[in-house]
């Protein structure tokens, strides 16, 4: 899965050209109500990497990263209210005043500081997903009984965070779209084209660390936890820290997505910790492609754009096309759009039309000793 | 008498009334090779799944190095010098071959090291040297998954040599390998003895007697008998376990 294929420089010179014209250039180009869509669904991309991070490469499914992923968007929202209630009784935010609240509960003090806000949108979400990790991975809890741990979790932080209306506004969550950030209202044209910008850097950059996290040894230690963690063991290693580490980064990856969809969509709220929601996450790397981290971005942003267009046309079709979706990849693409493009089936599919030319040997050895083979 | 390097004693394993090792002991010298036979279900298996930590026993002690390791995990057991090789060979399918023993021969095995430092020159040379001890030198960056079942068990071996260890658990080498390969086996295993202590569990006799080791015999979870081939054979009880009671034979 690791094996380098080497590019000519000069193409991935032009691919990255491409893919930053179109990141300057998207703003100008798509209305802002498209815009903004485009930018929620880049910041959802973030999230799928870390799915793909822990499922793909380290084989654990998690059906509860929403908590994570709310997490950080709560973060974000807390200090944006904070930062815009100045104007409002107390000073604090407008809806502790519904439920006759006077004072600013403890935990929300520390987001007054933006510092804070912007480590606390990752650290949080990893944080957690650190502690929820190592209890559960050092017990050795595996499979789909990890699976339904994350979910039952899941369902704790829902209720919560749903019936907790004197400290975080519970079900009705935190709006963000009329706070104030740089004096501008965060729902304005201008402050979304910022954060359209932002998005699409921070997607790269995941993209880049998660490409760094499983580039080299590291990497190959979480593929060997997913295919046989007993072997690893009796190698020397240990992996419940590699899990550990692996699914606190995904925690991290999770928030900070989280956070940009929050500021995206004007609103956080326990909607973010249904079941569908994370499940849909796992949806997106799957027909991406499981395992090829870019399958995780294009799947998140193409399914949730496709999502959006399709329930404009035909409303209340896009369960039945989502679950055929699935479907389909479960029974005829097991590794997803791209990871199907990246084996070699494309070209046994040519092979067997007589568009192209059975190998006879091992592809890499052929590649390398094309002649000695054919002699 | 030297000092032992390993010592089970009176290991017993009980699995809901059923006793898979029954007051077992075993002791092995440095530099020893060593060769255990039995039928099926004499807990051949099943001892080295207690010194390797994957099975607490219900009694007894387990001395590696002068220390109990009864209760380590097993990354820890691994980590002290106890290499294992499974009975079906166990790679890693998705990783290529030169990943595999990348892992293998990596130190310190802990997650930054791996994740921050580059593969220091040293092991680098070591993998290039297991590749060619192996004879797998073209297919060092296939896949470990689209390797022959022979192919696989030395790069287990491969991979368990690269991990060091003083004390080599070998379950089963030779299964499912061709006479030449298992020739092969037996010699590579003999020139690894000395420097290390090799504890070799296997059913193949041909195999066994080219290894011209001192052979400990299991039955119902306890030692029936060790020696020479030559011993072991004439052994009366011995023969009574793999041919069943029967006078008139020999």
């Amino acid at each position: 899965m690791n094996i380098d294929t080497k590019r000519d420089p000069r193409i991935s010179f032009f691919i990255w050209v491409v893919i930053i014209a179109l990141i300057i250039a998207t703003p100008s180009l798509l209305p802002v109500f498209r815009l903004n869509l485009l930018g929620r669904y880049l910041s959802l991309a973030i999230v799928a990497l870390g799915v793909d991070l822990i499922w793909g490469f380290t084989g654990l499914l998690s059906l509860g990263q929403g908590v994570f992923f709310a997490l950080g968007g709560y973060s974000a929202a807390m200090y944006l209210q904070l930062n815009s209630s100045g104007s409002f009784p107390n000073g604090i935010p407008e809806f502790f005043g519904l439920y006759g609240v006077q004072k600013l509960p403890f935990f929300w003090e520390p987001f007054k500081s933006p510092i804070f806000a912007l480590i606390a949108i990752w650290a949080i979400p990893a944080l957690v997903a650190g502690c929820l990790g190592f209890l559960v991975f050092r017990n050795r809890i595996k499979g789909v009984y990890f699976s339904i741990l994350t979910q039952a979790s899941l369902l704790v932080f829902f209720n919560l965070f749903n019936g907790q209306q004197r400290l975080i506004n519970g079900t009705n969550g935190l709006k963000t779209d009329v706070t104030e950030l740089f004096g501008q209202m965060v729902g304005s044209d201008s402050i979304q084209r910022l954060f359209f910008w932002i998005t699409a850097i921070l997607v790269l950059l995941s993209w880049f660390f998660t490409k760094w996290i499983i580039r080299g040894r590291f990497g190959d230690i979480l593929i060997g936890i997913r295919d046989d963690e007993a072997r690893v063991r009796f190698a020397g290693y240990n992996p419940t820290i590699f899990k550990t580490i692996v699914f606190s980064i995904a925690g991290g990856l999770a928030g900070i997505s989280g956070a940009l969809y929050t500021i995206q969509s004007g609103i956080v709220s326990p909607q973010f910790m249904t079941v569908p929601f994370s499940i849909e996450m796992v949806i997106w790397v799957a027909v991406g492609g499981r395992g090829t981290l870019l399958g995780a971005i294009l799947g998140a942003v193409f399914i949730n754009y496709a999502k959006s267009l399709v329930s404009e046309a035909l409303p209340a079709s896009w369960m039945f096309i989502q679950g055929g979706l699935f479907i389909l990849v479960v029974t005829a693409l097991p590794e997803g759009v791209l990871g199907w493009l990246q084996s070699d089936r494309p070209k046994n599919l040519l092979i067997r039309l007589g568009i192209s030319k059975p190998i006879r040997t091992y592809p890499s050895l052929e590649a390398k000793g094309k002649d000695e083979v054919n002699s | 008498m030297s000092k032992a390097l390993l010592e089970l004693r009176d290991i017993s394993v009980c699995f809901e009334g059923f006793y898979a090792l029954d007051n077992f002991n075993l002791s092995l010298k440095p530099g020893e090779l060593r060769a255990v036979i039995g039928p099926n279900g004499a807990g051949k298996t099943t001892f080295l799944d207690v010194i390797s930590g994957k099975i607490k026993p219900t009694s007894g002690d387990v001395i590696f190095k002068d220390k109990s390791i009864l209760g380590k995990r097993e990354h820890r057991i691994a980590r002290l010098g106890i290499g294992r090789k499974f009975q079906s060979p166990r790679v890693f399918e998705s990783l290529t071959v030169h990943q595999n023993l990348a892992l293998a021969v990596s130190k310190p095995k802990k997650p930054l090291t791996l994740l921050l430092d580059n593969q220091q020159e040293e092991q680098l040379d070591q993998i290039k040297h297991l590749i060619k001890v192996v004879n797998l030198q073209s297919q060092a960056n296939i896949l470990a998954g689209s390797l022959s079942h022979g192919q696989k068990q030395w790069l287990e071996i491969a991979m368990l040599v690269g991990q060091d260890p003083d004390l080599l658990l070998v379950d089963e080498p030779v299964a499912g390998l061709t006479d030449r390969e298992t020739d092969l086996t037996a010699d590579l295993l003999k020139s690894l003895s000395g420097d290390h202590t090799i504890l070799v569990i296997e059913h193949d006799m041909e195999f066994i007697r080219r290894l011209e080791s001192p052979i400990t015999v299991l039955h119902q979870g306890s030692v029936l008998c060790e020696g020479s081939m030559q011993e072991v054979k004439a052994n009366k009880k011995v023969i009574e376990v793999y041919l069943g009671q029967s006078e008139d034979k020999e």
